[in-house]
């Protein structure tokens, strides 16, 4: 589903849609992908007009440096995250929120352009909604990540960069999905994204059991982004950490990189 | 990167496709399954670029099916495989042309076996073994060379041993593990995964 049917089709509000061009041309219709119908003004998300030989000329900044995280255990799943954004080599800030909560037991991570994963799992999280009032039951992970992927496909090759993995617990348990701008979306036990994604994939897989407790695992995934902001020039900041589990997500801890090395260092002397 | 194979015999059609799941140079996913069912004779393996190949396996999926729920019986293989051609072909000069490859197997209660081969072009060819990928370079000359029509399930599985060992030998990307399914008039059978284990 298009972002425009998305939103012309579920909200009374914009019952009435006028075919009114909009200010700059809407970069789907003239993608010819059949979205001949305008949206009302308000609803102008400016995607820009696509021509020929356009790709050059994007100067969007995008957090693909980052590192982020999230792996499956008995308990649930663990969700860790660093902070930093970075424009060129200019750290723009190291306080960074970037793991997103969807609905009060599914979250969504951050990695590539941050509106673009902010605004997307939003839309995600409506969508989410909708589905629950619909079929007065929860939406499974599955099916939410295949909503997302669904919707972001329609945009492929338009530019869109996002990395994320949705994570959340329904009735088959723990459930993890990486989905991403370039259409693939796959079911896994284990995923890091962005620029520190190696470092991260590293200490991970040497330390993963299925039989952790849960000390250990948020231990596991605390340690494995502080190496990788450590090798990794573009993460950095703090490390965000949440665990999903049966009744949904919490934030476990916040912690900053440079703290966890001195205590890392002193536990090594 | 990836990598199908397909054989066919006098009466069965044995399909593999490596599992890897990779973006850029990682490995996402050791034990992905890049075989669609689209009836209970037929298999559509799909390779290409992220997101397509999901997004065309299942439109063609679904349409096999919906053909079947309308007109109370299922589409043929080679029936099947000239309808993904035609919307591979009807979409490759529109703005939005899918970049997958593909390989259909099928067993026709008519015709027996079937393997056809499509490229993201929109090529059809029914042939007795195809592979796609960069490992197709190293195996094709080893099916040309130890093809025979009349081999049998046994051989079969060991023709395709040999495929497997010798992208492990050469193949500078690690595959570590193929999903192997055979379809026979008895439908589709999964058989064990082959790993290879390095000489």
């Amino acid at each position: 589903m298009a972002l425009s049917s998305v939103l012309r089709s579920e909200s009374a509000d914009f019952a009435d849609s006028f075919n009114q061009p909009f200010a700059h041309g809407c970069g789907l219709k003239q993608a010819g992908l059949g979205f001949g119908e305008a949206v009302d003004d308000s609803l102008n998300f400016a995607v820009k007009p696509l021509g020929e030989g356009d790709e050059p000329e994007r100067k969007i900044e995008f957090l693909h440096g980052t590192t982020t995280l999230a792996f499956k255990f008995q308990h649930g799943v663990i969700v860790a995250v660093d902070s930093r954004a970075t424009a060129g080599s200019y750290i723009a800030s190291q306080t960074v929120k970037k793991v997103i909560e969807i609905n009060p037991y599914l979250l969504g991570t951050m990695a590539g352009g941050a509106a673009d994963c902010s605004f997307w799992e939003r839309l995600l999280a409506r969508q989410c909604r909708i589905y629950e009032l619909r079929n007065k039951e929860r939406i499974s992970v599955a099916a939410a990540s295949k909503l997302l992927a669904n919707m972001v496909y329609q945009y492929k090759g338009m530019g869109l960069s996002m990395g994320t993995m949705v994570c959340g617990w329904d009735k088959r348990g723990p459930g993890l999905y990486y989905v991403d701008s370039e259409g693939n979306r796959v079911c896994g036990d284990l995923f890091a994204v962005g620029s520190g994604s190696m470092y991260a994939y590293g200490v991970v897989d040497s330390g993963l059991r299925h039989d952790l407790t849960v000390e250990e695992a948020c231990d596991l995934g605390r340690r494995a982004i502080y190496q990788a902001t450590y090798r990794d020039a573009y993460s950095g900041g703090q490390v965000n950490l949440y665990r999903v589990h049966s009744d949904g997500w919490e934030r476990v801890s916040q912690e900053d990189v440079l703290q966890l090395h001195i205590k890392y260092e002193s536990e090594k002397a | 990167m990836e990598y199908l194979i397909g054989i066919q015999g006098p009466d069965f059609v044995l399909v593999a496709a490596d599992n890897v799941a990779a973006s850029s140079i990682i490995q996402m996913k050791h034990d992905y399954d890049k075989m669609f069912k689209l009836s209970e004779k037929i298999l559509l393996l799909c390779v290409g670029e992220a997101g397509d190949t999901v997004q065309f396996a299942e439109y063609i999926q679904k349409n096999v099916q919906l053909y079947k729920m309308r007109n109370g019986y299922e589409l043929s293989p080679a029936a099947a495989a000239n309808f993904t051609r035609k919307n591979l072909a009807d979409y490759l000069r529109s703005r939005t042309p899918y970049h997958v490859n593909l390989l259909l197997a099928g067993y026709d209660e008519t015709d027996g076996p079937g393997l056809y081969y499509m490229d993201h072009l929109s090529a059809l060819a029914k042939a007795p073994f195809a592979a796609h990928g960069y490992g197709a370079f190293l195996t094709l000359s080893i099916l040309d060379r130890y093809y025979r029509p009349d081999l049998t399930r046994e051989e079969a599985v060991d023709l395709l041993k040999k495929c497997l060992e010798e992208l492990n030998k050469r193949f500078i990307l690690n595959l570590p593990s193929f999903t192997v399914r055979l379809i026979d008039k008895d439908g589709i059978h999964d058989m064990e995964k082959l790993p290879v284990v390095p000489k």
